[in-house]
């Protein structure tokens, strides 16, 4: 039985092509992914995250138990402000990639809807060795995405609130909504916690404010151009945030966490693959899976691969061992069975 | 589904191709509800003029923005014609299924095999009994 948000009849009522994704029946496209994606680029859309994994931590030793189990540094946050974090296992493979919000009561964890279950169980398993911490799922709320050039703007004008002064990665209550000026996209935007109660309401009044309704299709070729990880494609549980390009995330110099011998361990005797962008030739769209080769040897796999609706190309992000995956080199993604030429790029194929 | 159009006039294939039959020669495209189903068409793969296949012979191959599908050939015979039109502008899959987006023409091997395809009125029930 698939799980549903409170929109679920929304998107129906507004044509949604409907599919299954991580346990959720959710959007995957209204009017089409690639209006959808250029709808976010040059103006404002709307997304139904509804599904992502709302995890509470409370407790005296909230701080301790988030600095022992994410790799980023707790310390650092300010009242109000969330950072990127990855959970990893005592190996260092990533467990899942979160955002971490310090709220006045309380801490919150942001997961990916596949690992909800994985890392609310592990999050509850850790916090077994800490004295008053409590795990639990945040019920009550629904997120949805405001992204855009035009998200301020909008968001501005349908909830009544100023939010000129609200800098990224900061959040702001306003009435019973958490506003955060953070997003998956690559462009200014931000995601809303809304009561679950309201939020079709909320969602109601921006689709008639004229904003277009996205989803998970454009969602994914938005993240994929601003070189954005997604868990199952770019992380596993094999998979260290290392690899992944996210080193500014870990933090070493904070004291003690799970996975940090294993990472420092990593860094000193150098990565085993590296996550870099791959621009191939033509038209062709190399699909995660795809082997990646120099000549006759294998030198790594691609993760995900789009037709770019912004560049107009094909883009694909790859695992590639370090000594290949320089910039600029030229590999050979293989393609149902052809061999298509590509360069080695930065992962963001698309910057604001 | 219902706004998507079925021509009355061609045939359809269980994989959501049609075929438009004229004398010995066969153009063969994907259907509105197979467009539709993909979403936004970005690549279509096309084969040489000259390769023969049989019936359900994987021809080409069509993209959309999220998948890759198998395009098969629904009557058996040899290419005589491709659409190249479709190499610099896959949307025309999106726009104009029926007509700019045909894929390939075939010269029909065997005109007996034309019995097994499906009628328009079948095809609208293949897709709505989905």
């Amino acid at each position: 039985m698939l799980k549903t948000t409170p929109l679920i009849e929304e998107h129906k009522k507004l044509g949604a092509k409907v599919v299954p994704f991580a346990g959720w029946e959710m959007p995957v496209s209204y009017k089409g992914i690639i209006a959808e994606h250029n709808a976010v680029r040059t103006s404002v859309g709307i997304f139904d995250i509804g599904h992502m994994g709302l995890i509470k931590v409370v407790g005296d030793g909230a701080f301790d138990f988030l600095q022992k189990v994410t790799t980023n540094d707790v310390s650092k946050l300010a009242l109000n402000q969330c950072q990127y974090s990855i959970l990893c296992n005592e190996a260092g493979g990533a467990i899942d990639d979160v955002l971490v919000y310090k709220m006045p009561m309380y801490c919150l964890v942001v997961c990916n809807a596949s690992n909800f279950d994985k890392v609310i169980s592990w999050l509850s398993f850790q916090a077994k060795s800490f004295n008053n911490v409590s795990v639990g799922h945040y019920n009550e709320y629904s997120s949805l995405a405001l992204q855009g050039p035009r998200a301020e703007e909008l968001a501005s004008k349908v909830l009544n609130v100023n939010l000129s002064d609200l800098k990224r990665n900061r959040t702001l209550w306003w009435r019973d909504i958490i506003i955060s000026r953070t997003g998956y996209t690559g462009e200014d935007g931000f995601e809303l916690m809304v009561s679950k109660k309201e939020v079709v309401k909320i969602w109601q009044m921006f689709i008639e404010a004229g904003v277009e309704p996205c989803g998970l299709g454009a969602r994914d070729t938005l993240r994929l151009e601003a070189g954005l990880p997604l868990y199952g494609h770019e992380y596993d549980e094999e998979t260290t945030p290392l690899e992944a390009g996210y080193s500014w995330a870990v933090k070493f110099d904070k004291g003690s966490f799970v996975g940090k011998e294993a990472l420092l361990k990593e860094k000193e005797s150098g990565l085993k693959k590296k996550l870099v962008g791959l621009a191939p030739e033509g038209r062709q769209i190399p699909r995660a899976g795809d082997n990646v080769f120099t000549g006759e040897d294998l030198i790594g796999k691609v993760t995900s691969g789009t037709f770019s609706p912004t560049l107009k190309k094909a883009v694909a992000l790859a695992y590639l061992n370090p000594q290949e995956g320089q910039l600029g080199n030229s590999v050979e993604i293989e393609i149902r069975g052809k061999r298509i030429p590509a360069k080695v790029v930065a992962k963001t194929f698309y910057k604001r | 589904m219902s706004d998507l159009a079925i021509p009355a006039e061609i045939k359809y294939s269980v994989d959501h191709e049609w075929v438009k039959v004229d004398g010995n020669s066969a153009t063969i495209g994907i259907t509105a509800f197979a467009q539709d189903q993909l979403g936004d068409i970005v690549y279509v793969e096309l084969p040489p003029i000259g390769k023969e296949f049989k019936v359900k012979d994987e021809f080409g191959v069509v993209e959309s923005v999220k998948s890759v599908s198998s395009l098969f050939c629904p009557v058996a015979g040899k290419v005589t014609a491709i659409n190249e039109g479709l190499n610099g502008s896959p949307e025309l899959v999106n726009a104009s299924p029926y007509e700019k987006a045909w894929m390939i023409k075939v010269e029909i091997a065997n005109p007996a095999e034309l019995a097994g395809l499906l009628s328009a009125e079948e095809y609208k029930k293949l897709t709505e009994g989905k």
